[in-house]
């Protein structure tokens, strides 16, 4: 699971409202290069929650440079935008869990993968 | 007698007879223009229509062409199948005239037919069509098997007067005489008593001919059961599939005496006549033994081709080869039929034909009845757990090995949309719409792991899910796609809800694009490629559904809905009910690693519950109980069965080609597994009405596309 689609994830049991964003528990994380595309990261910014992806940065160890605010004019700063490639598109956590902030309900991540099937009485 | 204005002009001084031969010839032109589009000429031409003088009425070409060529050189003769009319054209106007003179409401006697000709000239005759109908999956037809002594030897060995003998059972059946060695056909139950062996055994006589048979490879096991059919001319066979549950997967049947024509019918529609010459070997293995009919219609011609009939059928056996047909009489021809004792349940790949696997035609108990349409909300969810989610995880690497080009127009939505769009792919299957275009940030979620792991190996991200219940932010996504995935929803309120669902992931604008597996699998004319193979317009040449028997009830109706039973689906056929079953056969090959791939996820599992303690919910519902359902087909296409042009084609060639050339050793030893899929089937209109019931979306476009009914909705 890369952080950007951590960003998009939400917790969905049922009766919850405060659901985003998910809490990472990882116990295995990797970082993967990946082609830097500055026009795809720019484009990708507006569609983030940005204090969602400082967290979770955090929360993964792999917060370094990553500033808390979005920087203004970030398309033309590919210093800024080579920070944010790594974090949303090169860190990947492999395995550990996701847990709802607010029931505590925890989603197991395994080889990468997050599983968010519920129960039939949490649906 | 006197000129060649008849046609059009009223003679005074005709005689009584010549004015009724008139009379008649007109009526004819105007029968011929209004039921078969013929038009005459008023002029006289090369060429005549000759009414009545067709295959038909029992003409024969042999006959009509004699009477022809009395008149002059006969350039061409077309005889179109089953129709009461011939062409000639005559290398000279002066001889069509001379034929339109002399032939004109005289009598031809062919065979024991005899009929009055009347002729009209045509500007131009019809081409004969050149069909080529290919034999049917499985069938093989080896002329000569035997030389005309042994074919003398074993007619010799049956005797026919020695009735109700304790060696062997003879019966006079209405069309034919039927006599049994080893075991006795019941014809009350359609099967045998594998206990109660007759004690004659098989007559000598057959052995030489059944050890070449084991030796040439066309039988792996020595049949233990002979059924001799005695047809005279006149006589013929019901269209029937041999009793799966009484006999293993190869049927031998031997032709002496005589040819006949054996009609073989796709319960999707397909005919496919056969001739058998005297003295050849039919085998039918896989489909063609256990999907099709074959039958033999009661008459006392045969259409075959005119020319070297045995030469041609030795190049191709179908009937449809050669343009050229003319009538044969047929003579008595005397069927062996060897069989196996089948012992084990059959486990084909046809179950809507097989008794074993719960067809209704089946005399014998069925095993484990298909299940029925769920009443209520914990109904439904159990449904799809065993008939969608199970399944999808069982044939994970199988089916997302058929399904790898996208669906055009699918890719089109997806090239469509503006660069850095974010796209969620509920119900992703394999992903193999998460590539398409790069420019897009793109997620899939699948209900089935399995699929889910198959899209990460390829670099995808994706997340296990249901699709009513889809973890990501509301108003989140520019675009969704959901192919083939609702279809697998077994009532109208889960459908609706996942609808739902799909809409609160979109933000205002955004556009989501839903394909569902359509009930009409014909649309506009045009068959999907999902029956394509099997129902290309081939025009029968011999035999037109009406002046044949129909293929049998059992066969065609098995897809019913009976006592609210889902119905069970033949693939490639069309669809008969709305909530059925579509059968999956897993590839022999692809089973063991199934199988390991099942067991290396357990494992795994298993150590993640001993890694993360306190998710024991989560990975319980993994495996099982969860009520909701996604999974399905994800990307792209489903089924393989399905509609996907090139998918399509790919899933069901494999099945096909299972069945057919390795169908016998598999199902005599371990039957290929075969899993079904629940699938409930819209009809037209049935998408945009569920749509439009959600509110704060509109449907934007609808669309037929291969066997799928699709709309684009547009948030508002």
């Amino acid at each position: 699971m890369k952080l950007l689609t951590h960003n998009m994830l939400t917790s969905h049991v049922k009766g919850v409202t405060k659901g985003y964003p998910l809490l990472i528990k990882a116990t295995e994380v990797k970082v993967n290069e990946v082609e830097f595309n500055p026009q795809f990261v720019s484009r990708m910014i507006p569609k983030l929650e940005w204090s969602a992806l400082v967290q979770a940065a955090d929360q993964v160890g792999q917060c370094q440079d990553l500033p808390a605010e979005l920087v203004p004019d970030y398309e033309k700063n590919e210093e800024f935008l080579k920070i944010v490639h790594r974090i949303l598109l090169e860190v990947e956590v492999i395995e550990g869990c996701l847990q709802c902030p607010e029931s505590g309900r925890e989603f197991p991540i395994s080889r990468g993968i997050p599983n968010m099937l519920l129960n039939e009485d949490e649906a | 007698m006197e000129s060649s204005e008849k046609n059009n002009v009223k003679c005074i001084g005709m005689s009584k007879e010549d004015k009724k031969v008139l009379r008649k010839q007109i009526k004819s032109s105007h029968t011929l223009l209004k039921h078969e589009g013929i038009i005459t000429a008023s002029q006289a031409t090369k060429s005549l229509v000759v009414a009545n003088g067709g295959l038909g009425n029992g003409v024969s070409r042999e006959d009509l062409s004699a009477a022809l060529k009395e008149m002059g050189e006969v350039e061409t003769l077309v005889m179109p199948p089953h129709k009461p009319y011939a062409f000639a054209t005559y290398s000279l106007e002066e001889c069509a005239q001379k034929a339109h003179i002399h032939l004109n409401g005289k009598k031809l006697q062919s065979g024991e037919n005899s009929v009055t000709l009347y002729l009209s000239y045509v500007n131009s005759v019809p081409c004969e069509e050149e069909v080529s109908l290919s034999l049917p999956e499985g069938l093989v037809l080896l002329e000569d098997f035997v030389s005309p002594e042994e074919e003398a030897l074993l007619l010799s060995a049956i005797e026919w007067s020695s009735t109700n003998d304790e060696v062997t059972v003879q019966k006079a059946m209405k069309h034919r005489r039927v006599k049994h060695y080893g075991f006795e056909f019941r014809y009350d139950n359609n099967n045998v008593d594998k206990d109660k062996p007759l004690p004659g055994g098989l007559p000598v006589e057959c052995l030489p001919v059944l050890e070449r048979c084991v030796k040439d490879g066309h039988i792996v096991t020595m049949p233990d059961q002979l059924t001799v059919n005695q047809y005279e001319s006149g006589q013929g066979i019901p269209p029937h599939v041999d009793t799966h549950s009484a006999f293993e997967d190869t049927i031998l049947s031997l032709s002496l005496g005589a040819r006949a024509v054996m009609e073989f019918r796709h319960p999707g529609g397909r005919l496919v006549p056969v001739l058998l010459p005297e003295r050849s070997l039919l085998v039918m293995k896989g489909e063609s033994r256990y999907l099709w009919t074959h039958g033999i219609t009661p008459r006392k011609f045969d259409m075959v081709p005119a020319s070297a009939p045995q030469s041609c059928a030795h190049k191709s056996p179908g009937l449809g080869t050669n343009g050229s047909l003319t009538l044969r009489k047929r003579g008595t021809r005397t069927s062996f039929t060897f069989r196996k004792i089948r012992h084990e349940p059959c486990g084909c790949a046809f179950p809507s034909a097989c008794d074993s696997q719960g067809a209704l035609s089946a005399p014998l108990p069925s095993p484990p009845s298909p299940p029925s349409l769920p009443c209520c909300h914990a109904d439904a969810a159990r449904l799809e757990e065993e008939y969608v989610h199970q399944v999808y995880d069982a044939i994970a690497s199988h089916f997302s090995s058929t399904r790898h080009s996208p669906w055009p127009r699918v890719g089109h939505f997806l090239s469509s949309l503006p660069c850095g769009s974010v796209l969620a792919d509920v119900g992703c299957g394999n992903g193999k719409y998460l590539g398409v275009n790069p420019d897009l940030i793109a997620v899939g979620c699948d209900r089935s792991s399995a699929l889910v792991q198959i899209c990460a190996e390829r670099g995808f991200q994706g997340f296990v899910s249901d699709a009513l219940s889809v973890p990501l932010r509301t108003a989140s996504c520019d675009a969704c796609i959901s192919i083939a995935v609702i279809h697998h929803f077994s009532t109208q309120e889960r459908r609706l809800a996942a609808v739902r669902e799909l809409v609160r992931l979109l933000k205002p604008g955004g556009r989501a694009l839903i394909y569902v597996w359509a009930f009409e699998q014909e649309y506009n004319k045009k068959k999907s490629k999902y029956l394509k193979d099997h129902s290309k317009n081939h025009s029968p040449i011999l035999g037109t559904p009406e002046d044949d028997y129909k293929p049998a009830d059992k066969v065609q109706d098995v897809g019913k809905v009976s006592d609210g039973k889902l119905g069970m689906h033949t693939n490639r056929t069309t669809f008969n009910t709305q909530d059925l079953l579509v059968p999956w056969h897993l590839k022999e090959a692809r089973r063991n690693r199934e199988r390991e791939m099942d067991e290396s996820r357990k494992k795994d599992k298993k150590e993640k519950l001993k890694k993360t303690s306190g998710n024991s919910c989560s990975t319980t519902s993994v495996s099982g109980t969860t009520p909701l359902d996604c999974n399905a087909e994800p990307c792209l296409g489903c089924d393989s069965n399905m509609s996907d042009p090139r998918d399509a084609t790919q899933g069901t060639d494999d099945v096909t080609q299972r069945s057919s050339t390795t169908g016998t050793s598999e199902s005599e030893s371990s039957p290929a597994p075969i899993f079904h899929r629940y699938y409930h089937v819209f009809q037209h209109g049935e998408l945009e009405q569920l749509c439009t019931q959600v509110e704060g979306v509109k449907v934007q476009s609808s669309y037929h596309d291969q066997g799928n009914w699709c709309v684009i909705l547009e948030k508002e």
